[in-house]
C-alpha cells in the first residue's frame, strides 16, 4: 500500500511537470495553431544550459537558473523571428513541418554538444529526498512541484486578466480581428513561444536535476500530446489536468504491472490508451472548445 | 438626367471652417497582384461628422475601409497608387496594429467579436492600445449607453445579433479613437434594432466627438444620420455632395432609396431603369 501510494504522490508530482509542458505546447497552438513537435528539445535545451552554467563555469543553481531562462526567453524570440516568421501565411501544415525538423535538429546538436550519455547535475539541496506525509521524495520534486502550481497559477492570471494574455487569445481566435484592435500579431507570437521555451526549460531542469541530462529528457515532448489531446489542445486548464492525468496513470500503471501482470513498460502506453478511450466519448478532450455556432 | 454627372464633376468642396481629418486620395487597390478593386477612389472626411459612403455590393465599400484601417494587408490587398492622409500625415502602407495607434479604428463588417470571450473582455481589449488610467472610466460610459451588456456575464458569441453590434461599437468606444470606420453596422439586424444602432452612432459622434465614416446598404438610415455621402461604383465615387443634396437628389432616390418619380412605373420605364442602372 504504501508502494501504491508512494507512486502515486510520483505521478501527481510528475504530472504537474507534463502539466506545465503541457501548457506551454497550449500556448503556442492557441496563438498561432501551430503543433510544436520541438516541445521536448525545449526542455534538453534548457536543462543543457544550466548543466553547462552550473559544471563550466561553476555558478550557483540561484545564479545560474534565472540565467537559464532568460536565455530561453531570448532563444524563443529568435527562433520565432528567424525560422517561424517567414512561414506567416504559409499552411500550417508547413509549419508543424519545420518544427518536426527543428526537434531533429535541436535533438542532433545537443548530442554534438555535450555527447550521448546522460551527465549529473551537481547536487543542489542540502538533502536529496525529504520526508513528505511518511514518504520518501526527491527534494528536487517537491520544489518541482511547488513551482508548477506557481506556474499554472501565473497562466491562469496571464490569460484571465493580463493585457497581454487577452491579446493572446484574441489572436487565437482571429488574427484579423487582433490587429484590427492594435494587436500586434508578429509580436504575440514571437511572445508564445519565448515563454513557451522558457516555461519548457523550468520543466527541464527539474526533469535533468533528478535523472541528470540527456537526450531522452526530449521523451516529455512526446508525453505531451497524450496530455495536451486529453484536456483539449486549446484548453490550459485541460492541459494542466491532461498532464496530471498522464503522470498518475503511468504511475499506477505501473504499480499494477510489476504487481500482477507483469507484462513491462505498461508505463509507457497506458497514457495512450486512456486516451484513445477517452477522446472515443468526447472528441473535442475533456476541456477543448467547441465552436459557438448561432443558428 | 445628366444631373448626375455635373454633380459628381462639380462636388461642394468641404466647409473651410471644418479641419480635414482623413482625406483619401485617388487611390487604386489591388488584391493578389492581379484584382483591380479601387480605381482612383478619392474622398474627404472632415473632422467630426459622420459620413457615409453608400453603393450596391462589390462597388468597393470594404475595400475602401480596410485600405484605410490597414486591414487589406491581411486580405492580400495593396495600395499601389494614390495617398491616404490622416491629420496631415501619409498612412498608406503602415501596419494595421499601428494605425489603431495613430486613432483610427476598423468595426468591422459582420460584428467580429471574440466569441469566446465575454463581454467585459471583449471591451477590455477595445482599449489594447491604451495605457492611460482612463479605462475603467470608459468601461462605464460603455456600459451606460448599452446597459444590456452589463446584465450579459456569459460568454460573447452567445449574444444576439443586435447585441454584439453593440458590443462591437462599444469595443471600438474603448480605444478612444478619433475616426471609427464602421462597416455595415445594420447587417442582418432588425428594424428597430437598426434604428437603435444608428441613433448610438449618432450620438457617440455628438457626445464624444468622435468622426465616422460610415458603411451601408440601408441608404435612407445612413443619409439620415450623416452629413455628407459619397456613392461608389465599381471602385470609383461617382456621386457626392451633403447628405440634405443626396436625399434629394432624384437618381439617388431611384437606386437606393427606392420610390423616386411616380410615372416611372410602366414597363417602358422599367427599360429606361436598366439602361441608366449605371451613373456613368
Amino acid at each position: 500500500m504504501t508502494l501504491f501510494l508512494q507512486l502515486l504522490v510520483n505521478g501527481v508530482i510528475v504530472g504537474a511537470l507534463y502539466g506545465v509542458v503541457a501548457m506551454s505546447f497550449v500556448l503556442i497552438y492557441k496563438a498561432s495553431r501551430i503543433v510544436n513537435f520541438a516541445q521536448g528539445e525545449f526542455l534538453l535545451i534548457g536543462a543543457w544550459t544550466c548543466w553547462w552554467l552550473l559544471t563550466s563555469w561553476h555558478l550557483p543553481f540561484w545564479i545560474g537558473f534565472p540565467i537559464t531562462l532568460v536565455f530561453m526567453l531570448v532563444f524563443g524570440v529568435i527562433l520565432q523571428v528567424v525560422v517561424l516568421r517567414p512561414m506567416i501565411g504559409e499552411p500550417i501544415i508547413s509549419v508543424i513541418m519545420v518544427t518536426i525538423g527543428l526537434s531533429i535538429v535541436f535533438q542532433a546538436a545537443m548530442k554534438w554538444m555535450f555527447g550521448v550519455f546522460a551527465k549529473p547535475f551537481p547536487p543542489i539541496f542540502a538533502s536529496p529526498t525529504t520526508n513528505l506525509f511518511g514518504l520518501e521524495v526527491q527534494t528536487v520534486y517537491v520544489v518541482s512541484l511547488g513551482i508548477s502550481i506557481l506556474i499554472m497559477a501565473g497562466f491562469g492570471w496571464f490569460f484571465k486578466y493580463s493585457r497581454t494574455g487577452l491579446a493572446m487569445r484574441a489572436t487565437a481566435f482571429d488574427q484579423q480581428v487582433a490587429q484590427s484592435l492594435g494587436i500586434s500579431v508578429r509580436r504575440m507570437f514571437a511572445m508564445s513561444w519565448a515563454i513557451s521555451a522558457m516555461v519548457s526549460a523550468v520543466a527541464g531542469v527539474t526533469v535533468g536535476v533528478v535523472n541528470g541530462v540527456s537526450s531522452a529528457l526530449s521523451i516529455f515532448g512526446i508525453k505531451v500530446f497524450p496530455a495536451v489531446i486529453l484536456g483539449g489542445l486549446d484548453s490550459v486548464i485541460g492541459a494542466v489536468l491532461g498532464g496530471l492525468i498522464v503522470g498518475v496513470l503511468e504511475n499506477v500503471a505501473q504499480y499494477v504491472d510489476s504487481q500482477w501482470l507483469n507484462w513491462g513498460n505498461m508505463y509507457e502506453i497506458a497514457p495512450f490508451y486512456v486516451l484513445i478511450a477517452i477522446l472515443m466519448i468526447k472528441p473535442y478532450g475533456l476541456f477543448g472548445t467547441k465552436d459557438i455556432e448561432r443558428v | 438626367m445628366l444631373n448626375t454627372a455635373t454633380a459628381a464633376v462639380a462636388a461642394p468642396p468641404v466647409t473651410a471652417a471644418k479641419r480635414l481629418m482623413l482625406s483619401v486620395n485617388n487611390i487604386e487597390v489591388v488584391y493578389n497582384d492581379v484584382i483591380l478593386v479601387l480605381r482612383g477612389l478619392s474622398l474627404e472626411v472632415p473632422e467630426g461628422e459622420i459620413v457615409a459612403l453608400l453603393g450596391a455590393n462589390g462597388a468597393g465599400k470594404s475595400t475602401t475601409l480596410k485600405a484605410i484601417s490597414g486591414l487589406l494587408k491581411t486580405e492580400d490587398g495593396e495600395v499601389t497608387r494614390g495617398d491616404i492622409t490622416f491629420n496631415g500625415e501619409r498612412i498608406n502602407g503602415i501596419d494595421p496594429d499601428q494605425i489603431v495607434r495613430k486613432g483610427i479604428f476598423q468595426v468591422m463588417e459582420g460584428r467580429r467579436i471574440i466569441a469566446d470571450m465575454t463581454c467585459l473582455e471583449n471591451l477590455r481589449l477595445g482599449a489594447y492600445t491604451r495605457r492611460d488610467n482612463g479605462v475603467k472610466d470608459d468601461l462605464d460610459m460603455v456600459f451606460s449607453y448599452f446597459p444590456r451588456l452589463k446584465e450579459r456575464t456569459g460568454l460573447a458569441g452567445y449574444l444576439s445579433g443586435g447585441e454584439q453590434q453593440m458590443l462591437a461599437i462599444g469595443r471600438a468606444m474603448m480605444a478612444r479613437p478619433k475616426l471609427i470606420l464602421m462597416d455595415e453596422p445594420s447587417m442582418g439586424l432588425s428594424p428597430l434594432m437598426v434604428k437603435e444602432v444608428f441613433s448610438i452612432v449618432q450620438q457617440i459622434n455628438r457626445d464624444l466627438g468622435v468622426t465616422i465614416l460610415l458603411v451601408e446598404q440601408n441608404a435612407r438610415m445612413a443619409l439620415q444620420a450623416a452629413t455628407r455621402g459619397y456613392i461608389m461604383e465599381n471602385g470609383k465615387v461617382v456621386l457626392d455632395g451633403t447628405a440634405e443634396e443626396l436625399r434629394n437628389n432624384e437618381d439617388v432616390k431611384e437606386f437606393y432609396l427606392g420610390g423616386g418619380n411616380e410615372e416611372r412605373k410602366s414597363f417602358k420605364n422599367l427599360k429606361s431603369f436598366k439602361r441608366r442602372k449605371r451613373w456613368i
